[in-house]
């Protein structure tokens, strides 16, 4: 059984390349590369995969998921400047594929003892563009 | 490198009327309700273009959404947003405008259309997914280059 638990954080990027030329970054990330910076309202939806306990009826205890979230994710994220304030998007493009990518890196660990396992995470960087991402 | 799957949003609206040459008028009328009323309706769609490929970490890009967005325009949107789709999109002179196919007929579209636009990219056209309503949703695979491709006949380009 499948149980998804979604969160919303704001946080500002921006996508510029320093390796690449202007208009090879326009080209690729286009208006996100302005080097000012903009911001967006993200929404990570974390799928996780179990089988209900038979005493409790439950995959896992969507307390812990929410705080796991918190600690991972909304604390250092929400409200923040992806580019100055989260590593590695110091020197790591905050795409939301590699955004979603260093999410996988950061709540795989804490759902490895179980009970229920990391299964597949969605980010929505707007609500017309999202990533989908099951840690391959 | 990581296996990534990205997703962007596209809305049209159209017109279309339910209605097979094969069936008589009464069949029509039973199969496809009132979605065969004579003078059409419409519908505002929603549709979801799923790229997946291997995403490198230093240029953190699958498919440029810019680019995305310009061959999706140009190869549905331009010719099927507010048009009616049995008048003015070729492949529905032959075929009946059913979600189900027109899913499959913009997946066409848009696999015949992506070696040019996107054949030096990682990223490739895998799935497409149609609302009609809120509540009526289809999805199909993209077809394969030599695989299963909608047969279209062409009856007439001036249809309308």
């Amino acid at each position: 059984m499948r149980i998804t638990r979604r969160v919303e954080f704001s946080a500002s990027h921006s996508c510029h390349n320093a390796a690449l030329s202007d208009e090879e970054n326009h080209a690729l990330y286009g208006a996100d590369a302005n080097p000012h910076g903009h911001g967006h309202n993200y929404a990570l939806e974390v799928t996780l995969e179990g089988e209900p306990d038979r005493v409790t009826g439950m995959v896992v205890d969507l307390k812990d998921v929410k705080c796991i979230l918190e600690e991972e994710i909304l604390t250092p994220m929400d409200h923040r400047h992806l580019n100055f304030e989260v590593s590695p998007f110091d020197t790591v493009v905050p795409t939301p594929e590699n955004l979603v990518v260093e999410m996988w890196r950061r709540l795989a660990p804490r759902f490895a003892e179980g009970p229920a396992s990391l299964c597949t995470i969605r980010l929505f960087e707007t609500a017309d563009l999202y990533v989908d991402y099951e840690g391959r | 490198m990581a296996d990534v799957r990205l997703t962007r949003r596209y809305r049209f609206s159209a017109s279309h009327r339910l209605h097979s040459e094969l069936l008589s008028a009464d069949q029509n009328r039973e199969v496809y309700g009132k979605c065969n009323n004579p003078y059409g309706h419409g519908h505002d769609y929603v549709m979801d273009v799923t790229i997946r490929g291997e995403v490198d970490g230093v240029r953190g890009r699958l498919v440029s959404v810019d680019a995305l967005d310009q061959c999706v325009q140009s190869v549905v949107l331009r010719n099927f947003d507010r048009r009616n789709l049995n008048l003015e999109v070729r492949e529905f002179a032959a075929l009946v405008p059913t979600t189900e196919v027109l899913a499959e007929v913009i997946a066409g579209r848009l696999a015949k259309a992506w070696p040019e636009a996107f054949g030096g990219s990682g990223g490739r056209f895998e799935k497409l997914r149609i609302w009609e309503t809120q509540n009526n949703i289809f999805e199909v695979l993209a077809p394969l280059p030599a695989g299963r491709e909608i047969e279209v006949h062409e009856i007439s380009e001036s249809r309308g």
